[in-house]
């Protein structure tokens, strides 16, 4: 075991690199590229014994993890943003294959307007895909993540792909000191990928992912693979027992941070989810008993977790780096829903959309939605989902709109 | 996949039945499919030892769960991807081999099948990208010459002046058929081969060829639509015949950089002999002769063989 400063992106590639990957289709896009480089790096020096095969597009990429997984070795890839939703098809369609493997999303919003730091819009689009959903706050979480996921997908009783997300430049690109476990260690707690009956022999013909015609057989199917997922959550929970009784690293489907006592609870996933941490703990200097509720895992959805956890709180304050246009916060409707139907009181939901586009929380806006959600609490109704936008960002808006006018009126006198 | 409907029972029954070929009976294909004719006869060369990789289209329905006439594997993808499949499944079958975790025995012939309008459009940018990193692969396109699956609308493989369900005009379809054989060849592969079901000593012939060579590999089979073309399902093979003796479909095969014909038609028949056949092309004809159509797929089958024959 060693502990290094590494970047998500370099703690996603030593991941992939301690679980033994054999196959990593590939496709470069910003900002998971150094992911694909690393490994291609350790391929061509010797250092890891891999095939990594370059395709002409995410669709592809998709397609071949899936086709290489199902013929019976342990496949790695990565992608962000448009490339994930450039794959959408083929998430579906590979999930409902049944071939586990792993695949790292590096969130960056969607366009338009194109852009390049993160949101959660591109993930959470893959929500209902059937891959599973691991996310990370920390460059460690990106390593220990990857070697969980592993276990989670080839877990006899789940078979399913796996997500594991990092934010983009706030992990992709940051440097964090990260313990590498031993690859001893490693093989201990995940052996070789066992293909089970899903494997491509020429003496054992095999048919997969064959058509269905009318509902009874799709149904049967589909409902399956939901079943399979939500196997997940109790799988989760042994395959993260053996992690801690080996790495002595603890991980739950849902980090709690000082939430037992706290009458006011923030709900958020990923890196911004440490900046909540930190506002936890000047919230509660102040005398106000803050805590933080991060699902890590959110396919398949850790329900009562999250009920019990927040059970018997006055407000919950969901905070979405996502926006469901027409509707509001993704988060927000996932954890109002957990919380619907339980008897006795329930806390005040608030939803607050922040962070769209990789811009910033302040530890100001956390306060500030620590205090509306309590006034909420106050008022007994949850306010309307809000976006974190401050008055000098409008005033920067507005002059750059002016500008682009400007701009555009004199290209306009050349015609 | 008009006309394909049916039941459990009939398709069991239709399954037991004996067959000439290796590929099983009973599948839900419309009589006369040009297609399916051709990959009977494709099926047996190749045999059981192989994956197919498919993308939608007609022949998707051949496996239906829980029938499939293949002896072999299968796997379906989507529709633009089946070549990106036979990459995964490749590479993971060499990876296997290399470690020894996979006996030479037990490899397969990674297959990929499509209709025209996966391997022309949707799926061509999946296609090209397999050539670029030298797939070891077959692909086997039947080219029903328009989208078959979904009631003949046209695709990049429609020939001038065609009627199709998007092209119902007094001209027909306006746009030319797509080169796939020089398209495939300029990507310099190991082999490009067309065939015809109506051929079936050449189709096995370049079969075999294709079957014993490595890399990136293209059978690219007429298949005469009775459904999607407005023929009599009986005549199918004659179509076929006529489309190689008029010269609209020449059987050539392409290797290391040349271009070789394997059957010239001499003397070749009048283009309309074939035209006429088909209710997809009566417009071009009644109520009267549409000549300025008709002379421009004359003179582009003249040059085409002029070219050939100079
Ligand atoms: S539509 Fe044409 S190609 Fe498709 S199954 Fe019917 S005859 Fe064959």
């Amino acid at each position: 075991m060693k502990r290094i400063l590494l970047t998500g992106n370099n703690a996603a590639a030593w991941g992939a690199r301690l679980a033994g990957v054999e196959y990593v289709p590939a496709f470069p896009i910003t900002p998971q590229t150094e992911i694909i480089e690393t490994l291609a790096y350790w391929i061509d020096s010797g250092e890891i014994d891999c095939r990594m095969t370059t395709l002409e597009s995410e669709h592809s990429m998709i397609t071949a993890a899936g086709a290489a997984a199902a013929t019976g070795v342990r496949v790695f890839t990565a992608t962000s943003s448009q490339g994930l939703l450039y794959g959408m098809e083929m998430l579906y369609t590979v999930a409902g294959w049944r071939a586990p493997f792993v695949m790292v999303n590096v969130s960056r919003g969607l366009s338009s307007p194109i852009t390049l730091e993160p949101d959660h819009n591109d993930i959470l689009a893959a929500r209902d895909s059937g891959f599973l959903q691991i996310h990370c706050a920390t460059c460690q979480e990106v390593l220990d993540g990857i070697l969980l996921a592993y276990r989670l997908a080839e877990h006899e009783k789940v078979r399913l792909p796996v997500l594991v997300n990092m934010d983009g430049f706030y992990l992709s690109f940051t440097r964090e000191p990260v313990e590498i476990p031993d690859a001893a260690a490693v093989r201990r707690f995940l052996s070789g990928y066992d293909a089970e009956n899903i494997r491509f022999r020429a003496g054992a013909p095999l048919s997969e992912a064959v058509a269905v015609l009318g509902g009874t057989l799709y149904s049967y199917f589909r409902y399956e693979m939901h079943l399979a997922a939500l196997n997940g959550l109790k799988a989760f929970g042994e395959i993260a027992a053996d992690f801690a009784a080996i790495f002595g690293r603890e991980y739950r489907d849902v980090e709690g941070y000082r939430t037992d006592d706290a009458e006011l609870v923030f709900v958020m996933i990923g890196s911004f989810a440490t900046k909540a941490k930190e506002a936890v703990d000047r919230l509660r200097d102040a005398g106000i008993p803050a805590g933080l509720v991060r699902p890590i895992l959110l396919r398949p959805f850790p329900r009562e977790r999250i009920r019990n956890m927040l059970a018997g709180k006055k407000g919950v304050a969901v905070i979405d780096q996502n926006l469901s246009l027409g509707m509001g916060g993704i988060l927000h409707a996932e954890i109002s829903s957990a919380l619907y139907g339980v008897a006795g009181s329930q806390p005040i939901v608030a939803g607050f959309i922040g962070g769209l586009g990789g811009r910033d929380i302040s530890a100001e806006e956390f306060y500030q939605m620590a205090n509306e959600t309590l006034q909420a609490v106050e008022e007994g109704h949850a306010p309307p989902p809000r976006l974190l936008f401050a008055r000098e960002e409008l005033a920067e808006v507005r002059r750059m709109q002016q500008i682009a006018g400007v701009t555009r009126n004199a290209g306009e006198s050349h015609e | 996949m008009r006309g394909k409907a049916m039941n459990e029972k009939n398709q069991n029954r239709l399954q037991n039945r004996h067959s000439e070929h290796l590929l099983g009976t009973g599948t839900p294909m419309c009589a006369g499919c040009g297609g399916l004719a051709a990959i009977k006869e494709i099926y047996d060369v190749i045999g059981e030892k192989s994956v197919f990789i498919n993308a939608a289209g007609c022949m998707t329905l051949l496996a239906n769960y829980p029938f499939t006439p293949f002896r072999g594997s299968w796997l379906y993808t989507a529709m633009a991807c089946a070549p990106a499949g036979a990459q995964g499944v490749r590479d993971a079958l060499d990876i296997l081999l290399a470690k020894g975790r996979l006996a030479a025995a037990e490899d397969l012939e990674t297959v990929v099948l499509t209709g025209d309008g996966s391997a022309n459009g949707i799926g061509l940018s999946a296609t090209s990208g397999a050539m670029d990193r030298c797939l070891d692969f077959l692909y086997i396109c039947y080219d029903n010459e328009g989208y078959g699956n979904t009631g003949q609308q046209a695709s990049a493989a429609t020939p001038l002046g065609a009627r199709t369900a998007t092209s119902r005009g007094p001209l027909g379809y306006p746009g030319r058929k797509k080169d796939l054989f020089a398209i495939w060849a300029a990507h310099r592969p190991t082999y490009v081969a067309t065939v015809s079901p109506s051929h079936p000593l050449d189709l096995v012939r370049k079969l075999e060829t294709a079957k014993n060579l490595k890399g990136p590999r293209l059978v690219l089979a007429f298949a005469p639509c009775p459904t999607g073309w407005g023929f009599d399902p009986k005549e199918m093979i004659e179509v076929g015949k006529l489309a190689v003796q008029t010269g609209i479909w020449p059987l050539k095969e392409y290797r290391e950089g040349k271009v070789t014909h394997t059957i010239v038609p001499r003397p070749r028949l009048p283009v309309d002999e074939y035209l006429r056949r088909q209710g997809r092309f009566a417009h071009l004809f009644q109520p009267q002769r549409n000549e300025d159509v008709l002379q421009k797929i004359h003179s582009s089958v003249d040059a085409y063989w002029d070219a050939i024959e100079s």
